[in-house]
């Protein structure tokens, strides 16, 4: 029992990190765009919250604020930067989404040696305690509410992105643009607004998975891995048939997934094995779409084009 | 119009251009690649605070220092190059293969696995033979998969070939921790099928061969009957229909050649280069040379240049880092290359596209700032 409580709550804490992403990722490809560029956002949202944290030192509520901050505007830049390339000068979205992943994960590789992180560990005590009174509840303390403040906000941005993209006017023209743009032109929606703004908040939203990953999941101590967590979250997006609220579980089972081959008793073989198992999953995801054709489990329509109005 | 006052002429509009000549978008991409250099430049500067002739001496140096550097710049200019020329005939298709890297690997995993199970018991030149059949093979299959899909049932490829990457890596990691009995997953020097080195140069094998692909490519794409069709299809499915061309069969066909290519880059990855098999043999290269072969306009023979620039500042960043080891870091080379490619990426937009603003109110200035 306490084993398998444990896996589920590092389940959980893994997969915040997709959860991130692929809440960002599915905004921003609702608008038309296929961002390649997620996981050198998400290191970049890594590295600005690094240096938030790096700023500001050890101060409870200040550092957690701050480095949030940073990180969102770090990753929003970056995403400023794919939308200005893709939207307004029209660039091929799959080329520009991997030359903003080379050069994101290029600059925080780079960068992040000459920030100071001797800070970090202390720091991160901040991120991952919120509530101190789950250790007297058993296991139910520890599965619900043992962990950090951003795995709720995570879980609130999902709800919300859901509940935006379902219930709101805005998030039906944000579909709308989507599917087909130039119908949407016509009734009078901005397109280019819509795909800058979402890209950008997708991209930051992003970029706090990144952040989450070091400071809360490492607690605090930098490594190198965190493109492998976008491609996974891009990976998400598809798995969860581009539902931000499908995402929360489907997240958390990528993340059980990932850290399954530390809890069974397997060979390091086999251990390989076990974390194909999430791509496998997502390729039988995007068939198995693909070939039944329901309306409501297809990539939006135009993703991946480019729109430009005098174009027929 | 009655209430032409009240109409506002917004201040530029874009429209798209005629083809422009091609020595004015040659000028306007050198313009860009320009802008970045100096850009990347100043950062380089304000970062190390060293003069720049001393940094590009030592990118020079890590380049062409020696006669081996010199090869070995060459030898990864010629991988690079090897996988660009595999994706482009997917890419002109417009099919977005971007899992190279898992082809290559599949072909890196194939011709390992060959050396490691009847490597000590067949002759060297059958060995070889075998290697390149199962590398050739691994990686086609690799490729067709995603495409068969694509064929039938219109499968999103760029993710589903994303997803094929991260498969074969696993599966390489997996078949290391199975051959390695220590368990430290990682195998050492393979003795049998070494590829015969010409002269004392190592690296001069790959150079020719790849070489010889660059040119093929080039004619395949440019004269044959397939590459017609491969434009076609790319420029729109619906004409390619209406002209009879199969594209289900092009779209599979395009995918075997592309992977069968970047199962021979792994090949000689193992077989000519590197002699062992690690999960990173690959190195993301097959995402740069996506864009190798993007800025390249799809051209093989524009290829070799483009896959040189990259090659040269990763080395260079290499070399800086070791050079001035407080200041620099090998990523600084990719911070370059993005620069690089940003800027040529965004400067298509002005090959493809005139900025017309609007006229002024006295007649005299019609400002067209791009022509």
């Amino acid at each position: 029992m306490g084993v398998f409580v444990s896996f589920l709550s590092g389940a959980v804490r893994l997969g915040t990190t997709f959860l991130y992403g692929s809440t960002g990722e599915t905004l921003t490809e609702k608008s038309g765009h296929l961002n390649l560029g997620i996981p050198g956002i998400m290191c970049f949202g890594a590295l600005g919250g690094c240096i938030g944290v790096s700023m500001v030192g050890s101060v409870p509520v200040l550092t957690v604020l701050v480095a949030i901050i940073f990180s969102f505007c770090f990753a929003g830049l970056l995403g400023l930067l794919y939308s200005f390339l893709t939207v307004t000068l029209r660039c091929n979205q799959n080329v520009t989404g991997l030359t903003i992943t080379t050069f994101g994960v290029g600059c925080t590789n780079h960068f992040i040696s000459q920030v100071n992180t001797s800070s970090f560990s202390r720091a991160s005590t901040h991120f991952t305690n919120l509530f101190t009174f789950h250790e007297n509840l058993g296991w139910f303390g520890e599965l619900f509410l043992s962990y950090g403040i951003m795995v709720y906000l995570a879980i609130a941005i999902a709800i919300l992105a859901s509940l935006f993209l379902t219930k709101t006017k805005k998030g039906l023209y944000l579909r709308a643009v989507g599917e087909n743009p130039a119908t949407a032109d016509a009734a009078g929606i901005s397109v280019t607004a819509y795909r800058y703004v979402a890209t950008i908040i997708g991209s930051g939203i992003a970029g706090l998975g990144g952040l989450f990953y070091i400071m809360d999941y490492l607690t605090g101590s930098w490594e190198y891995t965190i493109d492998a967590m976008g491609w996974l979250s891009i990976a998400l997006v598809i798995f969860t048939v581009w539902k931000p609220n499908f995402g929360i579980l489907g997240s958390f089972l990528f993340g059980g997934l990932y850290i399954l081959a530390n809890y069974v008793a397997v060979s390091f073989a086999m251990m390989n094995i076990l974390k194909m198992i999430p791509f496998f999953v997502t390729i039988v995801v995007l068939i198995v779409t693909s070939i039944v054709g329901k309306k409501e489990t297809q990539p939006p329509a135009s993703l991946g084009l480019n729109y430009f109005r005098e174009e027929r | 119009m009655t209430n032409e006052k009240t109409v506002r002429e917004p201040l530029f509009h874009i429209s798209k251009r005629d083809t422009l000549p091609w020595w004015k978008c040659w000028l306007i991409r050198i313009a860009a690649v320009f802008a970045a250099l100096v850009l990347s430049s100043l950062l380089i500067i304000v970062l190390v605070k060293k003069n720049p002739v001393e940094l590009y001496a030592s990118i020079f140096n890590g380049n062409f220092g020696s006669g081996t550097k010199t090869w070995l710049t060459f030898q990864d200019t010629a991988i690079l190059l090897c996988i660009a020329l595999a994706v482009t005939p997917a890419f002109k298709m417009k099919f977005w293969n971007i899992g190279a890297e898992g082809q290559v690997l599949a072909g890196c995993l194939a011709s390992a696995a060959c050396v490691f199970y009847i490597g000590s018991s067949v002759p060297n030149w059958l060995l070889l033979v075998i290697m390149t059949v199962c590398a050739i093979l691994a990686g086609a299959i690799w490729a067709v998969i995603p495409a068969v899909f694509k064929a039938i049932f219109n499968t999103n490829e760029t993710l589903f070939t994303l997803m094929m990457n991260y498969i074969a890596t696993f599966l390489i990691a997996f078949f290391l921790n199975k051959w390695v009995k220590s368990g430290s997953g990682t195998l050492g020097i393979l003795e049998d099928g070494h590829f015969p080195v010409i002269g004392d140069n190592p690296s001069l094998l790959t150079v020719l061969i790849v070489l010889f692909f660059a040119a093929a490519m080039f004619v395949y794409l440019k004269f044959s009957k397939h590459g017609y069709e491969i434009a076609v299809v790319g420029e729109s499915v619906n004409t390619a229909k209406y002209a009879g061309i199969n594209v289900k069969k092009v779209i599979i066909r395009t995918l075997i050649l592309s992977g069968a290519l970047c199962g021979i880059t792994g090949l000689l990855l193992v077989g000519a280069i590197n002699h062992t098999l690690t999960t990173s043999l690959a190195g993301g290269r097959g995402f740069t040379a996506i864009m190798v072969s993007w800025l390249a306009k799809f051209n093989p023979l524009y290829m070799i240049l483009t896959a040189f620039i990259v090659v040269f500042f990763q080395k260079g960043a290499n070399q800086l880092a070791s050079d001035f080891p407080t200041l620099m870091t090998k990523d600084f080379g990719d911070i370059i290359v993005g620069i690089i490619f940003l800027f040529i990426i965004g400067c298509e937009f002005f090959i493809g596209y005139a900025i017309k603003f609007r006229k002024r109110e006295k007649k005299e200035k019609t400002a067209e700032v791009t022509e």
